[in-house]
């Protein structure tokens, strides 16, 4: 079982119900993560990356999104097909999930103790007791200080670092195989997303944790994932190693988002260049699941074979893959 | 881009009043921008950077006269706004424009494209009728937007295009300062460099001078000539480009570059990450000797005393820290 992987997910297509009709919100994705490993969804905003993750969360809008096809295996098991029960069982205590905004995650007529509390007695049964004390041991490990003291208190009295820190220790509670996590610092200033960066590092060195990160940003990639999936429209643009992405893009959406971004540098000059601009925005979700390149009306690669037929996955030697016809020219 | 500067900022102080506690009598002040000062050069750019809560924004809504000092002097063209009433005060302002950070809720969602942009043609100028429609549809082409996008509603447009229309509703009575406030933070990576670009050869094309307000240390590193670095309501450090991201000296400064995850290997594997711990201090009970001190890697018992004054200790370089002398040495 060693080589198999944590999470396999198989041309999964995920369908959304809107006014103009049924559109593939999640076109034909497929990838894998291992045990231990940290990898990252990265995308604009509208590309599916949180869809993705509330569909392995079997979170997905009721009524509204539904998983049309593929298969999600957790451990060997289908989440596709899984029973709600089973569901309810594995969300949480084996992949929990923390959210961008901490001001709203948490509940604010509750104390934090009991909320993180609150996960320990429903998946693990401990006793009122024993799932206080646990709550300030995890408070500690999440390194808030005086947990003792904290424990008792409201969201209200924390600040957007320590809330964020209270939903770590909340997904954290029931040692989870995977922890999803949907832009964790995006609300949080840098050098208390430096801090919450460190502690999810050393979290999974301590305790194996998988981890998906969900960002739009390069540089976060950069530091905390070993692989990363760019996302455009629905569809897998590009997969592979960080450093190797970063130094060889072979899909023009990645190199875009690499280069429009001005990033700090090591040694600074006098010169400046034009950033390089990604034209456009992504296509509205009624343009979704055409047969063609959906990037291509932004792509200055763009050729005829692109407007007319949607690329195949191409596979390069270092593992890289990307969907692009022009993937070799890059 | 001359000598000589647009925007001369002296001994600025914003305080709000808060409640605290059930006592009788006693206000308590919150010192949100706390005795201030810099210069912008006209034509060039000055970034105020900071966390949220340093008081960057509030500095730069008191420049604007969009809260009030309580003390300082704000110095434009030779003229204290501060103390400007009536007429003058509506001059002021068409020489001063913002830019704000969230383009969904700064457009009227009731006025059309065109209108947003003619607003403060008619509240600020007495432009006659027949040159407005010129004026907007010169800034529509300018902001790359289209002619026939003239007559459609905000929420029609994109946030990117609508950062657009911002833009245009800014330039529209040809101001002499554009405050640009996190012009580009609710924007999407890919849409930002659109924004950015155009911000600067807006710039270049019309000899604008900006304040430039941000916490994202990339978008300053390419957008700015200088930089004021704001930590509780103080300046802590102010240099120029060059200086300030080749030579921090304040260790929060060099904790705040530090902390700002990048693409670049040998930046990564180069800058030792200086995490600094806990939260800032609270903002109405300051310490009585450096804000940073309970954060600092490097403080000494000196630094808990006694504030540092902001000192120059190079060419276009000032800094408040006790450990920093005339040698320009970083003390981390």
């Amino acid at each position: 079982m060693a080589d198999q992987p944590l999470l396999k997910v198989e041309n999964l297509r995920i369908e959304l119900v809107t006014r103009a009709g049924v559109a593939p919100v999640i076109d034909n994705l497929s990838f894998e993560l291992g045990h231990g490993e940290n990898i990252s969804f990265v995308g604009e905003s509208g590309c599916g990356k949180s869809m993705t993750a509330l569909a392995i969360m079997g979170l997905l809008p009721e009524g509204i999104g539904r998983i049309a096809s593929g298969s999600i295996l957790f451990d060997g098991e289908d989440l596709t097909t899984a029973s709600p029960e089973r569901l309810r069982d594995i969300r949480g205590n084996e992949i929990s999930m923390i959210f961008q905004e901490p001001m709203t995650s948490l509940n604010p007529v509750y104390t934090v103790g009991e909320q993180i509390a609150e996960v320990l007695r429903a998946h693990q049964g401990l006793s009122k007791r024993a799932a206080w004390d646990m709550a300030i041991e995890l408070l500690d490990a999440v390194r808030i200080p005086n947990a003792k003291g904290r424990v008792s208190d409201y969201p209200f009295q924390m600040s957007g670092g320590q809330r964020q820190r209270v939903m770590i220790a909340m997904a954290l509670a029931c040692k989870p195989k995977i922890l999803i996590a949907d832009e964790p610092t995006t609300a949080l200033d840098v050098t208390v997303q430096a801090q919450i960066f460190d502690l999810l590092r050393d979290l999974r060195r301590d305790t194996g944790t998988s981890i998906i990160m969900i960002t739009h940003d390069m540089g976060a990639v950069a530091e905390m994932a070993e692989r990363m999936i760019v996302m455009y429209a629905g569809r897998n643009a590009e997969i592979g190693p960080v450093e190797q992405i970063i130094e060889h893009p072979r899909h023009p959406y990645t190199r875009g988002l690499i280069s429009c971004v001005p990033h700090i540098v090591a040694n600074l000059t006098a010169e400046r260049h034009e950033l390089t601009e990604v034209p456009g925005i992504v296509p509205s979700l009624r343009d979704f699941g055409q047969n063609r390149c959906l990037f291509a009306s932004r792509c200055d690669r763009r050729s005829d074979q692109c407007l007319t037929e949607r690329p195949p996955t191409r596979e390069f030697e270092n593992g890289q893959k990307s969907d692009c016809w022009h993937a070799e020219e890059l | 881009m001359s000598d000589t500067p647009l925007l001369k900022v002296e001994d600025l102080t914003v305080r709000f009043a808060v409640k605290r506690g059930g006592g009788f009598g006693q206000k308590h002040y919150l010192y949100a921008v706390d005795n201030i000062s810099f210069e912008v050069k006209k034509g060039e750019t000055l970034a105020i950077v900071g966390e949220s809560g340093s008081g960057k924004t509030t500095a730069a809504l008191a420049v604007a006269r969009l809260v009030a000092a309580y003390q300082g002097r704000v110095d434009l063209g030779g003229q204290d706004i501060l103390q400007l009433a009536g007429e003058d005060l509506r001059q002021m302002r068409r020489r001063v424009q913002f830019i704000f950070q969230d383009p969904y809720s700064s457009l009227n969602p009731r006025q059309r494209a065109e209108d947003v942009v003619r607003e403060p043609l008619l509240s600020l100028t007495k432009t006659p009728a027949a040159e407005q429609q010129a004026i907007v549809d010169d800034l529509f082409a300018h902001v790359g937007l289209r002619p026939e996008q003239k007559r459609l509603f905000p929420h029609q447009f994109s946030g990117g295009q609508r950062q657009r229309i911002g833009i245009a509703r800014a330039l529209s009575t040809q101001p002499e300062l554009i405050i640009c406030d996190e012009p580009v933070s609710a924007l999407d990576v890919a849409v930002q460099a659109q924004i950015l670009n155009l911000l600067r050869r807006l710039q270049a094309e019309y000899g604008l001078t900006y304040l430039f307000i941000s916490h994202d240390l990339g978008v300053v590193q390419h957008m700015c000539d200088s930089i004021a670095v704001m930590y509780m309501g103080k300046i802590v450090e102010h240099a120029d480009r060059l200086s300030l991201f080749n030579n921090p000296l304040h260790p929060y400064t060099a904790a705040l570059l530090s902390a700002v995850p990048t693409v670049d290997k040998t930046l990564r594997q180069k800058s030792r990450r200086i995490l600094i711990p806990g939260d800032p201090p609270d903002p109405v009970n300051l310490p009585k000797g450096c804000r940073f001190a309970n954060r600092c890697p490097v403080a000494q018992a000196r630094c808990r005393e006694e504030a540092p004054e902001l000192k120059q200790v190079a060419e276009e370089h000032r800094i408040a820290c006790h450990l920093v002398d005339e040698s320009a040495q970083s003390p981390l």
